[in-house]
């Protein structure tokens, strides 16, 4: 089982409800969020383009935090979710250094947190907080492995891309494009 | 002109606008333990030379330091931690793709080690000295029977240490500035310089602090070069490595870098040493408290700026 998630971007409107939606579900401290939209305007005026992405851990298959950090905590748990196991993190800030999403942070009570694709709600064959909220369902979460999962359809029939490929990281959120 | 304007919307502490989650704790640390690591590998290598009495400070009195500044050094490292309750579980685990776990591996083995070589000195200096219980004593005996084997070991780790201190960055891709292989030399270079400064500091005699002077001399010619490389390196890299090096190179981190680190911590003190080689009178103080500031000051630098620069997606 491969976890990975679809983000169309010609249907996102970055309403933020994907990151309410997890600040909720997740309990995220005040200040801080697993998850947050991104407005890439690219171009020569007049002529702009505007994409639009709700971006999170990448959960990528070949981490650098999970390979960095010195005593384990982060690691990757069923369906190659990247997660980190509160009481080993000793909080050395070597994981989030890594990252070249910067998608980790130092949680107030000393350990370092991040998405998890709402492992609690996927282990229960539920959707992540923010794919089932997202009002223009415009996300897409499911088993790469599966070839008739929605992710995997969606990612057959659209043209796609990740963020920073040439880092090597090997990401699992793909971008719809 | 073609514009890419980005907006996120994430504003986490210590992340954005952008990632300063190591604050001055890991530079000293780092500063530390290179310089305890030049200061180790002299006097081993001194010692297995059987110069101890040509070079009393290097084989010696700075003995009697270096554990002091691994301590000092482990316990800014432990200020660092965020979760220290749990600091302990890096010696539960073993994890060689870790820098960060293998450098606490090395540090439990080198700081015991440098005690070792404290406590084979603490008569020179303090006569009267005696061991509290009896295999203290037997201990003692074997360390000094075994001598040359333990400088050689400690040769080992030094080496090690002062090359960790600069894999320690250079093993994150994610930071474009740190992600060059020229880090674990270049610091392991700095950590000896600024070592052979600290000698020249504690020492007495005329002819270590010469010694000494012209050890530097080749350090920091040798750093020039690195330094240069990198930079090199950089620019004939990708974007993100050519950006990294503009901050160096016109960027915010110019000015400091090149007069501070460059000048007065480099190219300075090797004036002021090839001076006194070729017995020009100039007070040793001088070119080796500005070296152990420029060794400082590069880590504090390269510290700041490699989590400045970034991957821009």
């Amino acid at each position: 089982m491969r976890y990975a998630m679809a983000i169309d971007t010609k249907k996102c409107v970055g309403c933020s409800d994907c990151v309410v939606a997890c600040q909720t579900e997740n309990n995220v401290p005040i200040g801080y969020c697993r998850d947050w939209v991104t407005e890439i305007t690219d171009g020569t005026y007049p002529q702009l383009e505007l994409e639009i992405r709700s971006e999170r851990c990448n959960h990528c298959e070949n981490s650098p935090c999970v390979r960095c950090c010195p005593t384990g905590a982060s690691h990757y748990s069923d369906g190659g979710i990247v997660t980190v196991t509160h009481n080993k993190c000793i909080g050395c800030g070597a994981c989030i250094t890594s990252c070249p999403y910067d998608a980790r942070y130092s949680h107030p009570d000393g350990y370092v947190d991040k998405c998890t694709f709402c492992i609690h709600r996927t282990q229960k064959g539920l959707q992540p907080a923010c794919v089932s909220t997202c009002p223009t369902k415009c996300m897409y979460f499911g088993d790469l492995d599966d070839p008739k999962s929605e992710v995997s359809l969606v990612l057959k029939k659209r043209k796609w891309k990740t963020l920073i490929p040439e880092a090597g990281t090997d990401p699992h959120v793909y971008y719809l494009i | 002109m073609r514009e890419e304007i980005i907006v996120s919307g994430r504003m986490n502490p210590n992340i954005d606008p952008h990632l300063h989650i190591w604050h001055w704790q890991i530079p000293l640390y780092l500063f530390l333990g290179g310089l305890a690591a030049g200061l180790l590998f002299f006097a081993a290598y001194f010692i297995i030379q059987g110069k101890e009495d040509k070079y009393p400070a290097a084989t010696k009195l700075a003995t009697l330091v270096v554990p002091f500044l691994l301590i000092l050094g482990l316990f800014a490292l432990f200020l660092d931690l965020k979760h220290k309750l749990y600091f302990w579980r890096l010696y539960t685990t073993i994890r060689l793709e870790s820098p960060m776990g293998w450098g606490a591996w090395t540090l439990m083995i080198i700081t015991p080690i440098s005690m070792i070589w404290a406590a084979l000195n603490v008569r020179t200096f303090f006569p009267n000295w005696k061991w509290p219980f009896k295999f203290l004593d037997d201990l003692e005996s074997f360390f000094l029977k075994y001598k040359k084997v333990l400088a050689w070991v400690t040769i080992f780790y030094a080496l090690i240490l002062g090359v960790y201190t600069g894999i320690l960055f250079s093993a994150f891709n994610a930071r474009p500035l740190w992600n060059t292989s020229i880090l674990g030399p270049l610091f392991l270079v700095s950590g000896m310089s600024t070592a052979a400064a600290l000698i020249i500091l504690l020492s007495r005699s005329k002819e270590e602090r010469f010694m000494f002077a012209k050890i530097d001399l080749v350090l920091i010619g040798i750093e020039l070069f690195l330094i240069t490389h990198m930079f090199m390196g950089f620019l004939a890299s990708t974007q993100v490595q050519i950006e990294a090096a503009r901050l160096f190179l016109g960027g915010p981190y110019t000015a400091v870098f090149w007069v501070f680190v460059v000048g007065l911590g480099l190219v300075v003190p090797a004036i002021l040493e090839f001076f006194e080689i070729i017995k020009i009178k100039i007070p040793a103080v001088i070119p080796a408290i500005l070296v152990l500031i420029g060794g400082l000051l590069l880590r504090f630098i390269i510290a700041n700026a490699g989590q400045f620069s970034r991957w821009l997606y």
